[in-house]
């Protein structure tokens, strides 16, 4: 995958990655390693809370926890990377385009996922996907990573 | 007039300490009869008083009617219907009015309005200067010539020792007291509860205990230098009680009552800034209703007495600093002085009695308070156990602010007889 | 993202005082104020969490800093807010704090900030309107968000809270912001001081689970802050103080004194300030006076507070606790 997000970004300039709170930041964090280890060159790495974007904001209750987000000051003439675990219907992905509207204008974002799982309820799809998986219906993806969760591990599990 | 018979209650008579079965019959307004088997002529009423109690009728020497000035509030009427409710067959209306009650014409007025409402007996409380504004003061002879039994400036002290002193001396006159609002202003201006933790928590000024104690000492030193007779307001404090029972020792001339609020309720009841539990003096701490009942056990306390005051429900429903002061309680009266005092051995029910009627008829030299042969035929009948859930929404009053709706009382009056008529039957409600 | 499960114990419907919030909600206020802060560091100050929400903000004290503090952190939410003052307004023409609200509730609104000159003011309404009621200090009863802005300060610069030592300085017997303090702070295990000439100092109010400290040398002896009340020019004409010159002599927080403490003592202070009274300029304007950063923190507070207000109700409150209806 980081191969490929620095094909695909034809270089490394300009390239901030930025992790989806949470787990997408570990991954970010680790594709950040890979691509320095590969092209020598430390990629800046930013973080994002969607929650205060999302679009069932009122729906949901008791109010969910809102996460750090740390982004530079502006997203002008960046290439962005989105990065996250899972992408399933899109509007996590959809919240972040919102907030990165409120930072800047980059030149370019890209999605790069772990698991893409299909799906989608808005028009929006990974640049780079890691798997694309099959999942039926009252199934899920659940994806775990050693820093948060002490393994890394992809199940697919039955809903509750 | 058509007799009554009463048969079969337990008479409680404390003025000739009697206690026991037996019937009780009234004649032309007039007690005329009390022993076991009494017997009637045909025709007369009989009121089968089994299991209930039978005393000469309740006296209430506070209360509020209102009229003139706020009749939206209670009248004259209304309030003699809400005393006969709680059993009462007398009681003293304060002369803070509006006008205020400093006049013989406006003495007058209440005593006609009484007779008019026939209902409980209502003796007018004629003002101790004239507005009540602590600077002149009233023709306590007028007053008394038109039927006034004491006088008072309530809502307020007596403003100064020196208008106290002069108007102790010059009651003596005419054998009446002067009962007192006991409540130093510079100490308690803005406080809205008493001051202490509650206060402190909720962030409300409070009036002190000392606002209280200071006056009651001014009174009782000032009775004394008079030979006058002082009748203290609405006792709330462990300190009052304490000085009264030492001036009373010292054989000064001091009586004083206590509401039955400030024997059953603590500033607690002022969480959440309840309006209904907002009054002057203010719910106190537990120490000082203990000291109240111990008071009242010893006699320290002479009567209870209701301090009715109505308010309307749209004055009540504000900001707690901004409701004004006051409560209702003609119709909780015996039901919270029973559960309070009597269940919890406090007093026997005899001594209830006494506090409730015979003292108070005797310290404001009041007809009744007794049910000897030829005394006036004011009497009640209540139940001393049973158990009632407080409607507000059923009061005789025009009013409803009161702390007690939706609680459990024990002791409910069931006929009220005043000159020797049923001004009040629980049975035809 | 993978749903993350982790939920946030409710706050109810209002936010009317800490006197009745556990350790865990305050806790939750302030965890869920960090992220606020970054909001208003960005270039567009603003989030999308309340678009469409209606809040009025209904003083019926003059207040600038914190009508502006509210109103900056509801606008940073995307709400639409209206402020109504009392004077020329319906409110002084007589009509009651009961109407007042239901007016406002009629008109659909969300959410009411209500500051007001009496206490009991906030539980008032919020008992008698369904929009959500956030206490912006009801007479000398609490302040809730200003004791929250300065217990984040305080956090932001010591990080561990159990077991500081703050003392609250000045006219407690009168401060709603002393009285919250003393809540939130006694609640996190944070050891409270209080100190002021015995006329301003409530009854019993060790059995806050305070310390009275009698002289202000004694305070700044003890704490490692200080949280210095405004002194009102009212108090010495109602005879509780006889002179403010004499209460800045006494009780004020000089720099002189202040040299003499055993270490550095963070300076709060809830603002406006009596330059001279209570607080000397030097110590206001010094190296360990915060009384700025808790300016920023307030409105990362505020925004905390109406975030997790908003759409509460008492049902999900109890829900959240795990109680049944």
């Amino acid at each position: 995958m980081a191969v490929e997000i620095v094909e695909r970004c034809h270089g490394t300039e300009g390239l901030l990655l930025v992790g989806i709170q949470r787990r997408g930041v570990e991954l970010a964090e680790r594709i950040g390693k890979l691509i320095e280890g590969a092209e020598g060159v430390a990629v800046p790495l930013g973080k994002l809370d969607i929650t205060l974007y999302r679009d069932d904001l009122q729906a949901i209750g008791p109010r969910p926890v809102v996460g750090e987000t740390s982004l530079p000051a502006s997203l002008d003439d960046r290439t962005v990377v989105i990065v996250d675990d899972v992408l399933h219907t899109g509007r996590t992905v959809r919240a972040a385009l919102d907030e990165f509207a409120d930072f800047g204008r980059p030149r370019r974002i890209l999605l790069c996922v772990l698991i893409d799982r299909g799906g989608r309820e808005l028009p929006i799809q990974a640049d780079v996907a890691g798997q694309t998986v099959r999942v039926g219906p009252g199934e899920r993806v659940d994806v775990f990573v050693t820093e948060l969760d002490g393994r890394d591990a992809v199940e697919l599990a039955r809903d509750s | 007039m058509t007799p009554i018979l009463i048969r079969g209650g337990r008479v409680i008579d404390p003025s000739r300490g009697t206690d026991g079965p037996a019937d009780v019959l009234l004649e032309d307004g007039r007690i005329s009869a009390v022993g076991r088997g009494v017997v009637a002529d045909e025709g007369a009423t009989i009121i089968e008083a089994a299991g209930k109690v039978v005393a000469p009728g309740l006296i209430d020497l506070h209360v509020h009617l209102r009229e003139p000035g706020q009749e939206d509030l209670e009248t004259v009427s209304t309030g003699a219907m809400a005393a006969a409710a709680g059993g009462f067959t007398a009681v003293c209306a304060m002369p803070n009015t509006d006008p205020v009650t400093d006049n013989q014409a406006a003495v007058g007025f209440i005593v006609s309005q009484a007779q008019r409402a026939g209902k409980a007996r209502v003796y007018p409380i004629g003002a101790v200067t004239l507005g009540q504004r602590g600077e002149q003061l009233a023709e306590f002879g007028e007053l008394v010539g038109a039927g006034a039994v004491a006088v008072s400036d309530d809502g307020k002290p007596v403003a100064t020792s020196h208008m106290m002193r002069t108007a102790l001396e010059y009651a003596r006159t005419f054998g009446i007291p002067v009962a007192d609002h006991c409540e130093d202003m510079s100490l308690a201006q803005g406080g809205a509860m008493h001051e202490g933790l509650v206060s402190t928590r909720l962030g409300l000024k409070g009036i002190p205990a000392a606002a209280e104690e200071i006056m009651v000492a001014r009174d009782i030193i000032l009775a004394e230098l008079t030979g006058g007779h002082v009748h203290l307001c609405h006792m709330s404090t462990r300190g009052s009680v304490e000085l009264i029972r030492r001036g009373k020792e010292r054989g000064i001339r001091v009586t004083a009552e206590a509401t039955p609020h400030h024997f059953s309720l603590t500033h607690e009841r002022c969480e959440h800034y309840d309006t209904n539990a907002k009054m002057n003096p203010p719910l106190r701490e537990a120490a000082d209703v203990e000291a109240i009942r111990r008071g009242l056990k010893d006699g320290t306390i002479d009567v209870v007495a209701s301090d009715h005051a109505p308010h309307h429900y749209d004055a009540k429903e504000r900001e707690f600093d901004l409701a004004p002061n006051g409560i209702i309680g003609l119709e909780t009266a015996l039901g919270v002085a029973i559960r309070d005092l009597v269940e919890t051995g406090v007093l026997s029910l005899p001594e209830l009695v006494e506090r409730m009627s015979t003292r108070a008829a005797r310290i404001f030299n009041l007809p009744g308070g007794t049910l000897a042969v030829g005394a006036p035929a004011d009497v009640v009948v209540f139940d001393p156990t049973e158990r009632w859930v407080v409607r507000p929404d059923a009061f005789y009053s025009k009013s409803r602010n009161t702390p007690y709706g939706g609680a459990t009382l024990v002791g409910r009056a069931h006929q009220t007889i005043v000159r020797g008529r049923v001004v009040f039957d629980l049975s035809t409600v | 993202m993978t749903a993350d499960a982790t939920a946030v114990p409710a706050l109810g419907k209002d936010l009317i005082g800490l006197e009745t919030l556990s350790a865990a909600q305050i806790r939750v206020i302030l965890d869920t104020a960090e992220p606020f802060k970054e909001v208003s560091e960005r270039a567009i100050k603003k989030v999308p969490a309340l678009r469409g929400k209606t809040i009025v903000n209904l003083f019926f004290e003059a207040s600038t800093r914190t009508r502006i503090s509210f109103e900056f952190a509801e606008k940073r939410l995307s709400a639409d807010t209206v402020n109504v003052a009392t004077q020329g307004s319906s409110v002084s023409k007589g009509e009651t704090l009961v109407d007042t609200a239901r007016n406002l509730e009629a008109m659909r609104i969300d959410m009411v900030v209500i500051r007001h000159g009496a206490s009991g003011a906030a539980k008032f309404l919020g008992d008698r309107i369904e929009s959500n009621v956030i206490n912006a200090g009801d007479g000398k009863h609490e302040h809730p968000t200003q004791a929250l802005l300065d217990i984040l300060t305080l956090r932001d610069r010591f990080g561990e809270l159990a077991g500081l030592k703050v003392a609250i300085c000045g006219d407690i017997l009168h401060s709603r912001v002393a009285r919250s303090n003393i809540w939130c702070l006694t609640k996190l295990g944070v050891e409270v001081g209080v100190c002021g000439p015995p006329s301003l100092l409530p009854r019993e109010v060790e059995a806050l689970g305070v310390t009275v400290l009698p002289r202000i040398e004694d305070a700044i002896a003890w704490a490692d802050a200080l949280n210095v009340l405004r002194l009102q020019l009212e108090r010495m004409q109602a005879g509780f103080i006889p002179s403010l010159r004499e209460y800045n002599r006494v009780f004020g927080v000089t720099r002189e004194r202040l040299e003499r403490a055993p270490k550095d003592l963070v300076i709060l202070h809830p603002g406006p300030m009596n330059r001279g009274v209570e607080i000397d300029s030097d110590v206001a304007d010094g190296p360990f006076s915060v009384i700025l950063p808790q300016v920023t923190n307030g409105v990362a507070v505020r925004m905390a507070v109406l975030y997790l207000l908003a759409g509460g109700t008492g049902a999900v409150a109890a829900a959240a606790r795990g109680e049944t209806s």
